[in-house]
């Protein structure tokens, strides 16, 4: 028996035949994820706790492990031939990356541990060097930490300040505030596309257009955009973005930093070790060209190579088709928890991704993630890495669902039965 | 798996619902903020003590049921007590709230309403908050982390 859905019901089919295993059938997506089936305290598991990682589908675990079972070896320094075939599928991993971010150069892509990474990477070898006294950087109110502290560390190391662009109450950018503190004194901006806390999706192309009016390079937080949206970097024209294999199904530990090729090229190193070099003496050490002069030592080979996979996997089923099944996923949970008594949605951008987060009167959300757990559903209690955003909106913390392809009417189901678990519990 | 019920007792309900010491003590002389930064919990303990006896106890703040409960339960449990008999029961109580298997601690009295918490380690700092803002109260800290 398959369940299929689509934009208005779910339909029970018990005849496969008309039921074509189709990548574009969103009812057969779920099924392509082995930990979909686990119980979780007796229950099944409901996993919506995508915002902090997502599953991995079967194809990404098979890589990885057939890389491990065939292939196993270092790259870029071996004559023999697995070494060779490792650094063939390695490279091709970042061609892949280059095609789903549409760069322009596969040497514009840059391995990294993930998003956090990347940008320390921007802010330690693009920034510091530049970097005045008085000298500003632009970021908004409901940036992840990971785009807040590494730029708190490079002001403190060169004396420039941070300027915040303020949120409004439904968690939107206020667009005119940030035209206002766009100034000559901006060196950069750092704004994530899709936020983490509230799933509210920034114009990133006009932040972009207003940057580059005055010179000013942008770095775009794409953690939890790659998933859901077509990322598009020659189009958007942005200068740097950064994502996370893991929340794109793919493994923890590798991630991507896309950088224009004439900015990435006047770069110093981020970190020194093999691979980054060309020639090694004690008198002078010449570097390696591009994207190896920032791979220092062995990278997440293996890593690399599922995050390809993935990036297969969502390529095949297309981010057209992703992006209907999340956002009629999204109406209906947005809908269904708004009709919950004493809950109120902390974030309401008319522009929102895969994201449902509030709060709920007389439950403390770490209750309610309790709560949620021991009926196998899985959200995320807490700041999210995102403080600022809580004290914008006066709440120590949310509960926050977060979607992803492989969920159905049925997780949001579980979640608003959950929640009236809680209401049952908390009265 | 416990169940709900066990974590949630209705006297964690009756004190998260209606905390008792929860006002700042005038006349205190130590107190310190604790802050559990995964979740947001930020309380602060008020202590007046005379000659290693506590004469009152209080606290502020903001929590999870567990945290709040917690912390009403101990500033009930607290008065009158020796600053030696603290140190013991904050060994019996991290013991009841930690240990898996369940054995009888000292006499916790009101406190072992929380024993449940053992089974969900996710929230032993929830019901241990309260008890590491005391210490660091007594220590003179102004602060404390339990992440």
């Amino acid at each position: 028996m398959n369940t299929v859905v689509d934009a208005r019901k779910i339909t029970v089919v018990t005849e496969c035949a008309e039921c074509p295993v189709s990548p574009k059938n969103p009812a057969h997506w779920r099924t392509d994820f082995p930990i979909l089936k686990e119980r979780v305290h007796g229950k099944p598991l409901v996993y919506l706790d995508n915002g902090a990682t997502t599953q991995k589908p079967e194809v990404v675990i098979a890589t990885e492990a057939d890389y491990y079972r065939h292939f196993n070896s270092n790259i870029h320094r071996g004559v023999h031939a697995l070494s060779q075939k490792a650094t063939e599928m390695f490279e091709d991993a970042r061609v892949k990356a280059q095609h789903l971010l549409n760069a322009r150069h596969a040497d514009e892509i840059i391995f990294t541990r993930g998003t956090t990474e990347a940008i320390n990477l921007v802010a330690q070898s693009y920034a510091r060097p530049r970097l005045q006294p008085g000298d500003e950087i632009i970021l908004s109110t409901m940036e992840h930490h990971a785009n807040i502290v590494p730029w708190q560390m490079v002001c403190e190391q060169t004396g420039a300040i941070i300027k915040v662009v303020p949120i409004n109450d439904a968690g939107e950018l206020m667009f005119d505030e940030y035209l206002k503190l766009l100034g000559p004194r901006t060196k950069l901006v750092g704004i994530v596309h899709v936020s983490n806390a509230l799933g509210t999706i920034n114009p990133v192309k006009e932040v972009i257009r207003a940057a580059h009016a005055q010179g000013v390079p942008v770095l775009v937080d794409g953690a939890q955009a790659v998933a859901h949206t077509k990322v598009n970097v020659q189009e958007l024209d942005c200068d740097f973005y950064a994502f996370s294999g893991h929340k794109l199904y793919g493994p923890t530990g590798i991630g991507v930093l896309f950088g224009k090729e004439a900015l990435l090229e006047g770069m110093p190193p981020y970190q020194g070790g093999g691979d980054m070099i060309r020639t090694v003496t004690f008198a002078k050490t010449e570097y390696n060209v591009l994207p190896y002069k920032f791979e220092a030592g062995t990278p997440n080979i293996s890593g690399a190579i599922a995050l390809g996979a993935a990036i297969d996997y969502v390529t095949e089923i297309g981010f057209d088709e992703i992006g209907a099944h999340e956002h009629e996923l999204l109406a209906y949970a947005t809908s269904e928890v708004k009709q919950i008594p004493g809950l109120r949605l902390i974030g309401s951008a008319a522009h929102r991704a895969s994201i449902v987060s509030f709060v709920m009167e007389g439950a403390h959300p770490h209750d309610i993630g309790t709560i949620l757990d021991h009926q196998g559903i899985a959200v995320r209690a807490g700041h999210h890495c995102a403080m600022p955003v809580m004290e914008r909106f006066g709440v120590p913390a949310t509960v926050r669902a977060s979607l992803a392809l492989y969920n159905d009417r049925d997780d949001v189901n579980a979640l608003v039965a959950g929640l009236h678990k809680v209401k049952e519990l908390f009265g | 798996m416990a169940d709900l019920r066990e974590l949630y007792q209705e006297v964690i309900f009756d004190h998260y619902k209606r905390p008792r010491n929860f006002h700042r003590l005038t006349g205190a002389d130590c107190f310190a903020e604790g802050h559990n930064p995964l979740c947001g919990d930020r309380i602060t303990v008020y202590l007046k003590t005379n000659d290693g006896v506590i004469e009152d106890v209080s606290f502020e703040g903001s929590g999870c049921a567990i945290s709040t409960a917690s912390a009403s339960l101990m500033t009930e449990v607290l008065k009158g007590r020796t600053l030696a008999d603290v140190e013991s029961l904050f060994e019996g109580f991290h013991a009841m709230v930690t240990d898996g298997d369940g054995s009888p601690h000292a006499d916790l009295g009101k406190l072992e309403v929380l024993s449940g918490v053992r089974e969900f380690p996710a929230r032993v700092k929830c019901a241990t908050l309260a008890w590491h803002t005391l210490n660091a109260a007594l220590r003179h800290q102004a602060s404390v982390s339990t992440e």
